[in-house]
């Protein structure tokens, strides 16, 4: 009982209950519920910042599939974070045309002004700095994302 | 001033999006009334003696494949748009999406319509959030006035279009892959056949088209296969393109110009010329998979045909510009390190052989390259070519290929000095 409890406290900092009853009754009518894992784990993201084991679980719950088909899924995509991450994520772009224009030196200023390296959180928990691949502002090099505002 | 017609781009404004009542007073979704009027199959003729090519990349005539698409199959049947354009120095489907959406949702409309399957969905990538709400609020617009769902514009035929947002990877560019994706899969590819028009999505018929490609058909049935044909300077070819422009340009915007435009129009007029009054190096000419050009190629037509005549490709046509500063090794070095870091690692020529080409090209370009270091390069490259399990690894070789045909000197440089002789 107690355990129970516990569970659904869990899941709920996960998802709200209401977002996870909606998901479910979607994957009851639907024929192939696998095609929600993405917007699911997505959903799942955006509530909680990343997708800890406990997401994956939800996930395949919900869904009524396997936990290994969602962690496939979920270890696929470079988006999808299967580890804790600051509240806002910034992404700055290595692709061939902000390189071009100089996106080294936002990457150093950025790491320097924030006091982390590619791929840390800083201590305050608030930053993540990645790399990431061309996000489709060429025009506008050097370009960063920052949550999902380029 | 862009003084070539506007087709796609007719309607853009920095910074707005068109709703449906603008798009609707600027001919919006006639094109479609027309469509369902004629005969499915007289639509996918139309769309084939237009001459229209896809605008994704690989530049396959649209109308040829919608005419190996079973419409005729009973049973489930899908049409995919692939809005994932990922690769580093394309933009064109987002400036589109961003200015007038309906297009595609007309494209759409007319594609399913055309091929007889009524469900689609539009695949878009985990950075365009901005186009998804977009697109989303379009298609809301487009079912309320009767574009879409059931019964459309009271032709008795349905039209269901779901909007998918991904979360990230190169490779789910690729239409198998990205059919996996869509199915909540692990999204490496599938091998073909059988292509997706035989067994695609959930296992049936699906046709994949690319944005522009998709959003371009309207304008094809509106004003005809003769206009669209005129459209372009080069009369081999058909229509517009919407060229983004990238790298060392004084004005690095997006413009739709007439296929058969010279490359020299495209940097000097449209471009602004090389930013700093520096010399044209070289480009890419579609993206980061497309083969360089050099200065010598300046006064080629932008077309699908005339640059593989040079061993290039015009991909995408997101044109990157490089000046005369630029050290072309670096420039390899930094587009293999992407084509590396987003191989799905299903197969081994792409897997292994890109981490060895990255490891090579960092050995050359920081001054630790050896001849034997050019040998092995090549010996990649050519054992690499033709034998990756999807096209990602035959793409990346694109740039290695032509820095080796064009640029070999410069390596040789590198390796002679040991050191990079631009950081000099």
């Amino acid at each position: 009982m107690a355990r129970g409890v516990k569970k659904l406290k869990v899941m709920t900092e996960l998802l709200p209950q209401e977002q996870v009853d909606s998901f479910k009754a979607k994957a009851a009518v639907i024929a192939h519920p696998h095609e929600l894992i993405v917007d699911l784990l997505r959903a799942i993201q955006s509530h909680h910042d990343w997708v800890p084991d406990d997401g994956v679980l939800l996930t395949a719950e919900t869904l009524g599939v396997l936990p290994i088909e969602v962690e496939e899924v979920a270890t696929f995509y470079d988006k999808i974070f299967r580890r804790a991450v600051g509240r806002r994520v910034i992404h700055v772009c290595d692709s061939i045309c902000c390189w071009s224009i100089g996106a080294e030196m936002i990457t150093e200023h950025l790491q320097k002004s924030l006091g982390i390296k590619l791929g840390e959180t800083t201590a305050d928990g608030v930053f993540t700095l990645l790399p990431t691949c061309c996000l489709g502002a060429c025009g506008e090099a050097p370009a960063m994302m920052i949550g999902l505002t380029i | 001033m862009n003084a070539y017609p506007q087709v796609l781009f007719k309607n853009r404004r920095p910074g707005e999006t068109v709703l449906l009542p603008e798009y609707e007073k600027s001919g919006g979704y006639q094109g479609l009334r027309k469509a369902l009027k004629m005969s499915p199959g007289e639509v996918c003729a139309l769309v084939k003696d237009s001459g229209l090519r896809g605008r994704g990349g690989a530049g396959f005539p649209t109308g040829i494949k919608w005419s190996f698409f079973p419409s005729s199959q009973p049973g489930d049947k899908y049409l995919v748009c692939n809005g994932d354009e990922m690769e580093p120095g394309t933009y064109k489907d987002r400036q589109l999406l961003l200015a007038d959406p309906h297009q595609l949702l007309e494209g759409m409309a007319i594609a399913a319509y055309a091929l007889q399957a009524p469900v689609g969905y539009i695949f878009l990538r985990y950075a365009y959030e901005d186009c998804s709400l977009r697109v989303e609020r379009a298609v809301k617009e487009a079912i309320a006035a009767g574009y879409l769902g059931k019964n459309i514009l009271g032709s008795g035929f349905d039209v269901e279009l779901h909007v998918h947002r991904s979360a990230g990877r190169y490779i789910l560019g690729e239409e198998t892959s990205l059919l996996n994706g869509l199915e909540g899969g692990r999204p490496n590819p599938r091998s073909k056949p059988p292509f997706p028009a035989q067994r695609g999505l959930f296992g049936r018929p699906t046709n994949v088209n690319n944005v522009e490609t998709l959003a371009t058909v309207p304008h094809i049935l509106a004003h005809g296969k003769v206009w669209f044909h005129n459209l372009a300077l080069n009369p081999e070819s058909a229509g517009t393109k919407l060229f983004g422009l990238s790298g060392h340009l004084n004005k690095p915007e997006c413009f739709e110009l007439p296929l058969g435009v010279t490359l020299r129009e495209v940097v000097d007029e449209f471009g602004g010329g090389v930013r700093g009054g520096k010399k044209f190096k070289a480009c890419l000419p579609g993206g980061a998979s497309t083969p360089y050009l050099a200065a010598e190629h300046l006064d080629l037509m932008m077309d699908f045909d005339p640059l593989e005549e040079v061993d290039s490709r015009l991909g995408t046509a997101g044109v990157t510009v490089f000046d005369e500063d630029t050290c072309m090794v670096a420039v390899t070095r930094n587009l293999n390190q992407f084509f590396a870091r987003e191989s799905c690692g299903w197969c081994t020529p792409c897997r292994d052989g890109l981490a060895t080409i990255s490891w090579l090209l960092d050995r050359i370009e920081f001054g630790r390259g050896t001849e034997d270091d050019l040998t092995m390069l090549k010996d990649q490259v050519r054992n690499i070519k033709g034998r990756s399990f999807c096209a990602l690894a035959e793409g990346a070789m694109g740039p290695v290929e032509a820095l080796l045909r064009l640029f070999e000197d410069e390596i040789k440089d590198h390796i002679r000095k040991g050191c990079c002789p631009f950081k000099q």
